[in-house]
């Protein structure tokens, strides 16, 4: 707040508490992190927002840390897609995964998971990924803090549970414990927004299986039935999965595909992306399993 | 609005900066320094690459009251005693420039990648230049000009 002239519009808070107060007094004012998603709309015109609320330079938001004796991982909302692919990968596989398909080095270097959330795109990188692994959102405005579980987040088309007054503070993630993939379609290997993507995990201690469809739905999807016929066909196998079924990943695949409610549009064709999801639910799983097979012969 | 930030190494204060301003904009027509090109400003095709405080952004997608008290380096600031820096030496005897105007975000590019890796792989290069575009050269002069850069500061005693 100190940095707070009459004349000023960037807000730029150095404490979280700081940024939760001028949150809800200055409402007009953009959050802004990374900024990929906010200075595109406003080079374009698209947005003028009264003014910025810089979180950048308020103090451990970007960090990371274990929590819950080890088993969630706690992303500070200023943690970089770069921070992820080189600290995460291992508590985190998919959404390193997904971090590294993320625009390129500049857009990775800036770009955040809670920036991700904010912007509610179905077709945000992290977002499948934070699906699969059910994930919970950790919120505060001055009316207090609270956590918004994954499946609650994402309301409609950048649509999110966020109120008004509300900040991401970090999103809480489950370390995984067995094998996660996160897989993507677009037409070049860098600065894509994805026609459609698809996130597994396998959860081996909890004995479950998560999912998470992009870019093919109102909003990030969950393929239930996949998840479902998926736990039952792993039920006497979660310490020995042996070798790939193949026709368990085909009709795990057709199940991915068909939770999915794509539209025609500019990125591809609804019939387009049924079809990749078919192919990506069948190739993560075929991957997963290998995954899950080599550790538990090792 | 005020924002002072360091940029090349020299101090600027500068007043009546206007909030939503991004970086680009702020280093073009406030700092006069134009050797950061604005082409999408979108992050999609580098030409705007910069350094804040070390790191490889896009400046368009950074707002310029974000860098308040940071180290901006430019394209400018690569040079030092009107001696061009390694890399860009390495780009003029490669052949890697044609028209020129994705150079200084490609130069600025190959210098964050080169000073976290001596000595990268083709793959590595590709992925690390894979912000910026370039729609002259067909991208292999520009390879072979990191490579030549990696090669000579590996040669250097």
């Amino acid at each position: 707040m100190d940095n707070l002239g009459r004349d000023s519009a960037v807000l730029r808070p150095s404490s979280w508490r700081g940024a939760v107060l001028l949150r809800s007094e200055y409402p007009d004012a953009s959050p802004i992190c990374g900024g990929t998603d906010l200075m595109v709309d406003i080079n374009f015109a698209r947005a003028r927002p009264s003014g910025l609320l810089d979180l950048t330079s308020v103090q451990g938001i970007d960090s990371w840390e274990l929590t819950d004796g080890g088993r969630t991982v706690r992303i500070g909302a200023g943690v970089s897609f770069t921070t992820i692919i080189e600290k995460l990968s291992g508590v985190c596989p998919a959404l390193a995964q997904a971090a590294r398909t993320v625009g390129s080095p500049q857009i990775r270097n800036r770009g955040t998971v809670a920036g991700n959330l904010a912007t509610a795109s179905p077709a945000g990188d992290s977002h499948p990924v934070l699906m699969a692994c059910w994930a919970r959102v950790e919120v505060e405005s001055v009316r207090g803090p609270r956590l918004i579980d994954i499946d609650d987040f994402f309301v409609g088309p950048k649509r999110s549970a966020l109120a008004p007054d509300e900040l991401i503070r970090a999103v809480l993630i489950p370390a995984a414990t067995g094998a996660q993939q996160f897989a993507k379609v677009g037409p070049r290997n860098a600065m894509v927004i994805a026609t459609t993507s698809f996130a597994l995990n396998l959860d081996v201690a909890g004995r479950r299986v998560g999912t998470g469809i992009g870019s093919a739905g109102p909003t990030p999807l969950r393929a239930r039935a996949a998840e479902q016929m998926l736990e039952e066909a792993m039920a006497d196998r979660w310490d020995e999965p042996g070798t790939v079924d193949e026709s368990l990943a085909r009709r795990f695949g057709a199940l991915v595909a068909e939770a999915a409610s794509p539209i025609d549009d500019v990125r591809g064709s609804a019939e387009y992306r049924r079809h990749a999801l078919a192919v990506l639910g069948r190739r993560c799983l075929t991957w997963a399993l290998a995954d899950l097979s080599r550790e538990a012969a090792a | 609005m005020r924002v002072n930030v360091t940029v090349n190494g020299v101090a600027h204060s500068v007043d009546h900066v206007w909030a939503l301003e991004s970086l680009l904009d702020f280093l073009r027509e406030r700092v006069g320094l134009r050797g950061t090109k604005n082409a999408c400003e979108q992050g999609e095709c580098g030409s705007c690459s910069v350094h804040v405080d070390g790191v490889l952004v896009c400046s368009c997608l950074v707002a310029a009251g974000q860098v308040e008290g940071c180290s901006v380096v430019t394209v400018e600031g690569l040079a030092s005693d009107g001696e061009l820096h390694p890399v860009q030496r390495a780009f003029v005897d490669a052949g890697a420039v044609q028209c020129g105007f994705c150079t200084p975000g490609m130069i600025v590019a190959a210098h964050s990648l080169l000073s976290g890796n001596p000595d990268p792989d083709d793959l590595t290069v590709r992925e690390e230049l894979s912000g910026n575009l370039c729609r002259c050269t067909g991208y292999q002069k520009i390879l072979d000009a990191v490579h030549l850069a990696a090669e000579r500061a590996g040669a250097a005693p």
